[in-house]
């Protein structure tokens, strides 16, 4: 327990320090709220404007949980079919890392079009985005089984589905959290970015974008820290799930000594 | 060269479906297109053909992409605010400036925290939250902040290309810093080298392979934040400017070229980091 508090102790402080910093120099050097408002400003905008904030977080959040679990899903399923077929795989691995590399963000005003302005849209441009990611980290945990262990299961008579159940979906399963986790960033920037593009009149994206046009620069950074609160927080879940999942893996086990 | 086959074959695929699916979505709206026009006529051949050759097409067909990029650049001068050379390089410069600046502060805050572990205790988890928070909704606040200061024109996208990328460069570069051996380190110090010495003759070049990885990301990374900081700051051009106008008016087949020059671009700036590595961790007798 005390070894977590002195883990926990140096990045708590730094976050106070930089808090405290921000509200002294806005407040001495009388920075105007429309530029730069203090952190307690922010703190009342988003108590006194929770109920709009929490409609637009439940906007957002909706579109980007579709996304995410239809595009990583997508992406698992793609690479242990290709996995079966190492020409298609071959073909698909240098294509997915092309692609991975691409600002695919610019998906966003295709797919609002496509799908109109709710969060349908939102769901798609994230399922674009997250595909990749997953598609080229699962291939390569699904190559990651040692050659030992194959000739062990090769040895039991074991076939392919228990081969790839039993041994190699358990040794790429580092591999496909270490996407999940990139695909929850990933997914929150699609779901707002997307918003940008039109929205009903509800999402954190939108709200941004037209808090901006209206100097209400509080409400905006209200809306970031919506944001920061559940981008954090869903990467949390997935690290959280990634520890009792794969419990057994060398960076795991070696925190406990 | 082994993989050019298999690429080939997926790549033409992919086109097959492309055209497949252009055809699919496209057919009811050419279905309208020809009842208006008052004609019943036509077979399914002929309504396959126009639906790949409409002018706001719901999925335009590849070769249309292919010749709105060659009438976009080779037909329209490029000092031209009508050609995609004049909003490519826009955001090339937005992209080089923020990459630039963001690859440097990624690098040095790499050898602060490789340096100090106090540092490293209490900014890292900073650092990692500062990346679970969406950067990109932060893009039309850095935009208006700056605006205040009359710091308009590239600067604020430069800034936001540099945000995007300075994490993937600063993970990379204190993993490289840490990637010596034990047995390098112990060498170095059976040498009694100092702290700097060791960090110039020992981490410094072994960092070389990871630093050139962690460019491909950074710069990847930069021209999507440029390109994003574009769409909220529009009215100065830029890729991310076309994408938006094109939404605007529903110019699909604008939209699908400005996407195809963004994808170009990124491909050609990852493309040199990746040349560039190669020829210098050949020399650093890297094996690969």
């Amino acid at each position: 327990m005390n070894a977590r508090i002195s883990d926990l102790l140096p990045p708590l402080l730094f976050g106070v320090a930089v808090l405290a910093l921000w509200e002294a120099g806005v407040r001495l050097l009388g920075v105007p709220g429309i530029i730069l408002p203090a952190p307690s400003a922010i703190f009342l905008r988003f108590i006194s404007s929770t109920p709009t904030l929490a409609a637009d977080f439940l906007q957002t959040i909706r579109g980007m949980l579709a996304g995410y679990l239809i595009g990583s899903g997508a992406g698992l399923l793609v690479a242990i079919l290709a996995d079966r077929s190492p020409f298609l795989q071959r073909g698909l691995l240098p294509l997915g890392n092309f692609v991975s590399a691409l600002p695919i963000v610019g998906v966003a005003p295709i797919m609002v079009m496509w799908f109109g302005f709710d969060w349908q849209s939102k769901a798609a441009v994230v399922v674009v985005m997250t595909f990749f990611p997953m598609l080229v980290n699962a291939t390569a945990g699904l190559a990651n089984a040692g050659s030992m262990e194959r000739d062990l299961m090769k040895t039991y008579a074991a076939d392919y589905s228990q081969t790839l159940r039993l041994l190699r979906l358990p040794a790429a399963a580092p591999f496909v959290f270490n996407a999940l986790k990139i695909n929850t960033t990933l997914a929150m920037i699609g779901a707002i970015v997307a918003e940008f593009f039109g929205t009903p009149t509800v999402g954190m994206g939108f709200r941004i974008s037209t808090e901006v046009g209206h100097l209400s620069i509080d409400m905006v950074w209200a809306t970031i820290v919506v944001a920061a609160l559940a981008g954090s927080s869903f990467y949390a879940l997935a690290a959280w799930i990634e520890r009792r999942v794969t419990f057994w893996h060398a960076s795991y086990r070696a925190r406990e000594h | 060269m082994k993989n050019v086959l298999p690429v080939t074959t997926v790549l033409m695929t992919l086109l097959a479906i492309w055209y497949v699916a252009a055809a699919l979505m496209n057919a009811p709206l050419q279905e309208d297109a020809f009842a208006n026009a008052g004609r019943a006529d036509y077979s399914t051949g002929e309504l396959i053909a126009a639906s790949w050759e409409m002018e706001r097409p719901k999925l335009p067909a590849p070769h249309q992409i292919v010749a709105e990029l060659y009438k976009l650049t080779i037909d329209t001068a490029p000092t031209s605010k009508r050609g995609l050379v004049y909003h490519a390089l826009i955001t090339l410069e937005e992209t080089l400036i923020g990459f630039l600046f963001g690859a440097g502060f990624g690098v040095g805050l790499a050898m602060l925290i490789q340096s100090a572990p106090i540092l490293d205790r209490s900014m890292t988890p900073w650092i990692v939250a500062s990346q679970t928070v969406p950067i990109i909704a932060l893009a039309p606040m850095i935009v208006v902040i700056l605006n205040q200061f009359d710091i308009g024109g590239l600067a604020p996208k430069a800034v936001i290309a540099a945000y995007l990328s300075f994490f993937p460069i600063t993970v990379g570069m204190v993993k490289g810093f840490r990637s010596p051996d034990p047995l390098q380190l112990d060498l170095m110090r059976t040498y009694s080298a100092t702290r700097t010495q060791t960090f110039v003759k020992l981490r410094a070049p072994a960092s070389a392979p990871f630093f050139f990885a962690s460019m491909q990301i950074g710069a990847a990374a930069a021209l999507v934040g440029a390109v994003v900081a574009e769409v909220t700051k529009s009215e100065d051009g830029g890729l991310g400017a076309r994408l938006l106008a094109g939404s605007y008016y529903g110019q699909t087949v604008q939209i699908w070229a400005a996407l195809f020059a963004a994808a170009a671009l990124s491909a050609v700036l990852v493309g040199l980091i990746a040349l560039a590595a190669r020829a210098v961790l050949r020399r650093m007798a890297f094996s690969r």
